[in-house]
């Protein structure tokens, strides 16, 4: 009988359909515990599938690469996804037109801001050159983040979690830092929690309100695209070997 | 439906033979992203399936984020060495931008 397990288990873990179902079944179980905690941002689904994801693969000896044979499929769709980001980017475009200038000139600062912020610290407090590039993309969100980490030499699965803890501290202590320096303007509250923590960010902006919320999905957007371009040109620039 | 899906695949592709053709610093599918949003502004609009299509892909935005995610049990070590460089930098630089965004768009917006 165990033996038969066993052997079972051999087959199974050598296909692809194994890593497939269990990041499937991890995510929709994280998923159900997080709505049962009332949408704590603590208990972010990302961060409890992983979690769980990785307890798993430990506990039964398998390994990262086999298990991503697997989830690969759904990786795959980060591209799609990030093109189809278009949308609510095209959605929010009357309001982009009417705060342009306050718009181009907070999102340059607040993109600047967060990576430069990000590898200073780290790179004070004496971090690999691995780990800077790592953290340099990380207030974007995922699908593009780790595609610039790959650009630049970090390593895009450690950019993935950077991206998620920075998510959640921006969706935790973002209201308490915005109350601290007295911005009520629901605009620049949404803007820039947006900029600093993309969606899991604007998942908390929404709560504060409509505007907050667009205006979040639209930093997120945003930010995106000017982290993409400048990161790897700030980069270039302080990196140059 | 499989034709916007069979689009955003295009406009991956497109974005990333024009990213590697140009040498742009961007990632391919951003590039797609780029061309998918001055399609819509030529276009005046969002088409219904593409709408769906949309949705359908970024109410699950989250999830596609999970296998990158575990692979954060290869660098549990460099993590564990590098432990107070990165959590130090992850909470400072998130509330200083949270901080410097709303403050220079609250300055620029109360301007008439």
């Amino acid at each position: 009988m165990t033996e038969d397990l066993q052997s079972i288990w051999v087959y199974l873990a050598a296909t692809p359909l194994l890593g497939l179902t269990a990041t499937l079944v991890a995510y929709q179980l994280a998923q159900a515990l997080w709505r049962r905690l009332g949408m704590n941002p603590l208990a972010n689904p990302v961060l409890l599938s992983i979690l769980v994801l990785a307890g798993f693969l430990t506990v039964t000896g398998t390994e990262y690469r086999t298990y991503f044979d697997g989830a690969q499929f759904v990786h795959f769709l980060l591209g799609p996804a990030t093109v189809a980001l278009a949308i609510p980017l095209y959605r929010q475009i009357a309001a982009l037109r009417r705060s342009a200038l306050a718009v181009l000139v907070a999102l340059v600062a607040g993109s600047a801001t967060a990576a430069v912020s990000a590898v200073g610290i780290a790179w004070a407090l004496g971090a690999s050159h691995g780990t800077l590039m790592s953290l340099a993309p990380k207030s974007v969100t995922t699908p593009i983040a780790m595609g610039v980490a790959e650009q630049i030499g970090g390593l895009p699965s450690l950019t993935a979690v950077l991206v998620i803890l920075t998510g959640i501290t921006g969706a935790v202590a973002g209201t308490w830092v915005l109350g601290l320096i007295r911005v009520r303007d629901p605009q620049a509250q949404g803007f820039a929690i947006g900029v600093a923590s993309h969606g899991i960010g604007t998942a908390r902006a929404l709560q504060l309100g409509e505007v907050a919320g667009a205006f979040s999905g639209l930093a997120m957007g945003l930010n995106g695209v000017a982290t993409a371009i400048l990161v790897p040109l700030l980069v270039g620039w302080v990196f140059r070997p | 439906m499989l034709f916007y899906i069979t689009l955003l695949l295009v406009c991956q592709l497109a974005g990333e033979v024009v990213a590697r053709m140009a040498g742009l610093p961007v990632p391919g599918p951003v590039v797609g992203m780029v061309i998918l949003f001055v399609g819509l502004v030529v276009k005046g609009g969002v088409p219904s399936e593409l709408e769906r299509v949309g949705t359908a892909l970024l109410s699950h935005l989250s999830l596609l984020f999970v296998p990158a995610g575990v692979g954060v049990m290869i660098h549990l070590g460099l993590i564990a060495d590098e432990w107070l460089p990165i959590s130090a930098a992850l909470i400072a630089s998130t509330l200083v931008t949270i901080a410097v965004t709303a403050w220079v768009m609250a300055a620029l917006g109360r301007r008439p």
